[in-house]
């Protein structure tokens, strides 16, 4: 559907912006990794290595902690390289 | 000790609060003042309405009994949150565009406004809300309770407060009224309900407020630091980490899915979002106000666990653990706190539910009724309005009725995961939605029915408990016995968590049916259409439209509108039209832009399913403008071959016109031909005819004429007559040539023969002529008429004589035999044939001086060439030859050859 030829390289601003939206895409699947990662952590293995609540709340907590500061980070750039109510998206959207 | 009538009298007033800052909200933005009522800090505060009071109170209760698993119910919308990009940006830009209701409209639009699909999803929305708002009613009438035992303690209760029932009926109620006032004054979705989203941000704050300050008080007042609620986790009962890994996936997947598909969260994220900048600030907002909600939930659990005594309520630990203590400004807070969670979730449930089902149930049945029109008769803003408060309050009461038949007791206490699980029966049908276009109503429709299907079976219907919906034996044994059908355990699979088993069947056999049912079936043109537009929606600035074929009358769309927008916004709406059209008045064209437009307006009130019937009903078919569409494109596609068609018949008429111009010219051509032929022809016959009659007058008169002068001119006259029948000879000749009845003798002769029987005739005009003959092979044997060639050959050589002006007058005759054919050049050693004349010299009449024409009528090279052409052969003028030089080409007869 898109008739207009892109360039093949881009300008390094239009590049960073690219790698910034795909990095956005990337967050949840990293905090989908990380925040699932507990659920491997057997009862026993845990029992064994003593890694109590005290251990998993920490660990929970520090992600959640890590994935909001990330978000924080995107949602700036994101805003500064593209305000989304111009519409202006990068690569086509599945379809 | 706590009074329960202060905590009525605190309570009351802080509902009188949000009233007042509800109206406010609601002035403010009525004046045009919206500011910062719509900023992305109220965004996301209003998102806290997914923190209900099963979270609020919910949460520690779950920590106590299971350590962390509490987090997933927040980690979950995390996720969601911060992937906000890929999807929340798309969903809230569809919202905006397709001017989306709800998360049943959202369904619905996307699959073609199907009204089915609409339904199934407020059906499903009803039934997983209904046990929600009753788990509500339930906390907040445990709440009470809790305080009325406080307060009964010392004496002090009041006895009809005390009454939990009846606490939860005024509970109700109170809602009613608020979400009545505040949430049915404007009917358009996108005016947004700026007063029930300002009390539910001052809520959020409440609710944190109060958790956090009971968090604080649990660690720094009651556990004495850090270190030492670190120290009293580890020797609490839940310092082990014992969450299955299952539970610990599937919930976080559920309330990802469910923070998503909740009605109430839709109404927030999608339909109360003022602008997709504010997802930015809420992508790590909201998931920061869930850490901090979350972060004390664990030492409070601890503490209570340890402080409290054996047996109490670890639900009401929130409350219960600040009373302990004797901190009753704490607990009135956190009462608060869990009062604001209870009535923000209802509020907007209602809302969203009610938008639903009157939206989806009460219209579509009302205009059904009514076939004659929505513009026939009737208030349908009244209608819809009426139809919103009434579901507002059915919703409240099929909550309270929910609880006061469940009894409420500890059954309600896990409904709010099984509601998640409902409601995530969306999600399938959704994410497809937004990002496949092969999805189909159909599959919609199946993935919808079966997921809930085998939601309300393994997990809905069991939560009743032993023999309320279901026996004993059909738990434990299956329907009719049959062991792979048991509600816990599809298929024979035994040991799965009930929560993991019913997510896991039915979002697996909702996706796979969606999938499947999408392949096979084949969408409809609208389908496709808004399935286009919603999975490409960043792609499109306008959307795609269709055609209507039936110009809709301005003035019924005007009168439909009216009663659905209300007058003034519909005459702005339609005056702002008329102006962009460039017209004056109210009364725009009804183009397919503007239909489209209204049509989206109209989707903003009553949803798009029956914005498109009611503006079908005036349009013509539902389905016209698409169906249209279609039947334009097959016949564009037939005029394209049409057109087509004409073009290649116009390049052919063009090509005939071109040879028709040719032949035309031709035709002059020949016309002047002619003209130039019988002036030439009277000419040519004057000349002879007037020298014959002068002398003959001559001789008639001339008496006086002697013998020999009489001879003289009787010879001019012969010579003359001789010359004339010469003349006539030679066009009789070219007239049987030309017009192809001449009769050609046919013999076999040398050629040899030919040439020397026309020498010889030739000779005495000849005038001093050499001959030399070249290549004369006398093998070479044609058959042709002798007589005819010999002409041809009399007539060069006589031309040769003629008009050779060398003064050795030499003529050679080259005879070169090829294959199939034999060529005679006639080469004399005069000036030649000028290069101008050459083209001439076969035309009949040409010669190339009129003063040489000794007998010549200039008809013998033209009669040449006819010849030639009788006999198969041809005559050139051959150039560059250093003479005149004419080459006959004969066709030689095979047989003969060898002779």
């Amino acid at each position: 559907m898109s008739g207009t030829r892109e360039p093949v390289l881009l300008e390094r601003e239009s590049y960073r912006r690219r790698r910034v939206r795909d990095a956005a895409r990337f967050l949840p699947f990293l905090g989908v990794v990380l925040v699932f990662f507990p659920a491997l952590w057997t009862p026993e293995a845990a029992a064994e290595e003593a890694a109590g609540t005290a251990q998993l709340a920490f660990y929970v907590f520090s992600v959640w902690f890590a994935l909001i500061a990330m978000a924080v980070i995107l949602s700036r750039q994101l805003m500064r390289t593209s305000p989304p109510e111009t519409g202006a998206d990068g690569g086509p959207e599945a379809g | 000790m706590l009074s329960f009538n202060l905590l009525v009298a605190v309570c009351l007033s802080y509902v009188a609060f949000l009233f007042a800052v509800a109206f406010w909200a609601d002035r403010r933005a009525a004046r045009g003042q919206i500011g910062w009522l719509r900023s992305p800090l109220v965004y996301t505060l209003s998102l806290s309405i997914y923190c209900t009071a099963w979270t609020f109170y919910g949460a520690v209760g779950n920590a106590a009994r299971s350590g962390l698993e509490f987090v997933t119910i927040y980690l979950g919308p995390t996720l969601v949150m911060i992937g906000w990009w890929a999807l929340l940006r798309k969903l809230v830009r569809i919202g905006r565009t397709q001017r989306i209701t709800s998360i049943a409209d959202l369904i619905s639009s996307r699959y073609g406004k199907s009204n089915l699909l609409g339904v199934l999803v407020t059906v499903l929305a009803v039934i997983g809300v209904t046990p929600y708002i009753a788990l509500q009613l339930q906390s907040v009438t445990l709440a009470f309770a809790v305080f009325a035992e406080n307060s009964a303690t010392v004496g002090s209760g009041l006895p009809g407060f005390a009454d939990v029932k009846t606490t939860a009926l005024w509970v109700a109620g109170g809602l009613a009224v608020f979400t009545l006032i505040f949430g049915t004054r404007s009917l358009d979705a996108n005016e947004r309900h700026h007063g029930i989203v300002i009390a539910i941000a001052v809520e959020a704050v409440v609710k944190l407020v109060a958790l956090v300050a009971v968090g604080a008080f649990v660690v720094w007042g009651i556990a004495g630091g850090t270190g030492e609620i670190v120290r009293m986790i580890e020797a609490s009962p839940i310092a082990q980490w014992e969450v299955s890994g299952s539970r610990w996936i599937t919930l976080t997947f559920l309330s990802a899915a469910a923070f998503l598909t909740l009605p109430r969260m839709f109404q927030v994220l999608v339909v109360e979002n003022a602008h997709e900048r504010h997802l930015a600030t809420a992508s790590w907002a909201f998931p920061l106000y869930l850490f901090a909600l979350s972060l004390f939930v664990v030492p409070i659990a601890v503490v209570g666990l340890a402080t409290l005594p054996e047996g109490a309520n670890p639900d009401m630990f929130v409350l219960t653990v600040p009373l302990e203590h004797g901190r009753n400004g704490l607990a009135m807070l956190s009462f608060l706190g869990g009062f604001s969670s209870a009535t923000s979730m209802v509020i907007v449930a209602a809302l969203a539910v009610a938008t639903m089902v009157s939206n989806h149930v009460v219209v579509p049945l009302w205009l059904s009724v009514r076939a004659g029109g929505a513009s026939v008769s009737g208030d349908v803003r009244t209608l819809v309005l009426r139809a919103r408060r009434v579901s507002i309050g059915a919703v409240l009461l099929l909550g309270y009725l929910y609880y006061r038949v469940s009894g409420g007791g500890a059954a309600l206490a896990s409904i709010g995961l099984i509601s998640f699980a409902g409601v995530a029966q969306v999600l399938p049908a959704m994410l497809g939605g937004l990002f496949w276009r092969g999805g189909t109503r159909v599959g919609a429709a199946l993935g919808v029915t079966i997921g809930t299907g085998v939601w309300l079976y393994t997990l809905f219907l069991p939560s009743f408990g032993v023999n309320a919906a279901m026996s004993v034996s059909f738990l434990s044994e299956g329907p009719w016995g049959i062991g792979w059908l048991r509600p816990g355990a599809l298929f024979g699979i035994h040991g799965m968590d009930p929560v993991v088993h019913a997510v896991f069947w039915s979002i697996t056999l909702n996706a796979l049916a969606y999938f499947l049912g999408s392949l096979v079936s084949f969408p409809r043109p609208l389908e496709r259409l808004q399935g286009a537009e919603f999975v490409n929606v960043h792609r499109y600035g306008t959307s795609l439209r269709g055609w209507s074929a039936t110009a809709a009358e301005a003035e019924d769309l005007l009168i439909m509108a009216q009663r659905i927008l209300g007058a003034e916004e519909s005459q702005a709406l339609f005056q702002s039209e008329a102006r962009r059209q460039g017209k004056e008045g109210f009364l725009p064209d009804t183009s397919p832009e503007f239909i489209e437009r209204l049509e989206r307006e109209l989707a903003g009130s009553v949803g798009a399913a029956t914005a498109h019937a009611m503006v079908g009903q005036i349009t013509g078919d539902v389905a016209v403008s698409v169906e249209e569409l279609m039947r334009v494109a097959d016949e564009t596609a037939q005029i394209m071959e049409y057109s087509s068609q004409l073009e290649a018949k116009s390049a052919e008429l063009t090509r005939t016109a071109g040879q028709l111009r040719e032949a035309n010219t031709k035709l002059q051509q020949l016309s002047v031909q002619k003209d130039a032929f019988l002036s030439q022809i009277s000419h040519e016959l004057r000349t002879p005819m007037t020298s014959i009659r002068s002398f003959s007058e001559i001789l008639r008169d001339g008496d006086t004429l002697g013998p020999e002068e009489r001879t003289k001119f009787s010879s001019v006259i012969h010579d003359e007559a001789q010359r004339l029948t010469r003349l006539l000879d030679g066009l009789l000749d070219l007239t049987v040539l030309e017009s192809g009845r001449v009769t050609l003798n046919l013999q076999e002769m040398r050629l040899s023969d030919v040439i020397e029987r026309a020498v010889d005739a030739a000779r005495p005009r000849m005038s001093g002529l050499t001959i030399l003959r070249e290549g004369d092979d006398p093998k070479i044997v044609l058959r042709t008429d002798a007589d005819r060639l010999a002409q041809v050959f009399i007539n060069l050589i006589a031309n040769a004589g003629k008009y050779c002006d060398a003064p050795d007058p030499q003529l050679r005759v080259k005879v070169r035999n090829g294959a199939g054919h034999v060529r005679v050049d006639f080469v004399d050693n005069g000036a030649g044939v000028p290069r101008q004349a050459q083209n001439v010299i076969f035309e009949k009449f040409s010669r190339l001086s009129d003063t040489r024409a000794a007998g010549g009528a200039g008809l013998g090279l033209a009669i040449c060439r006819e010849i030639m052409a009788r006999l198969g052969g041809s005559i050139v003028y051959l150039p560059g030859q250093g003479g005149a030089a004419f080459r006959v080409t004969l066709p030689v007869a095979q047989a003969a050859d060898a002779a």
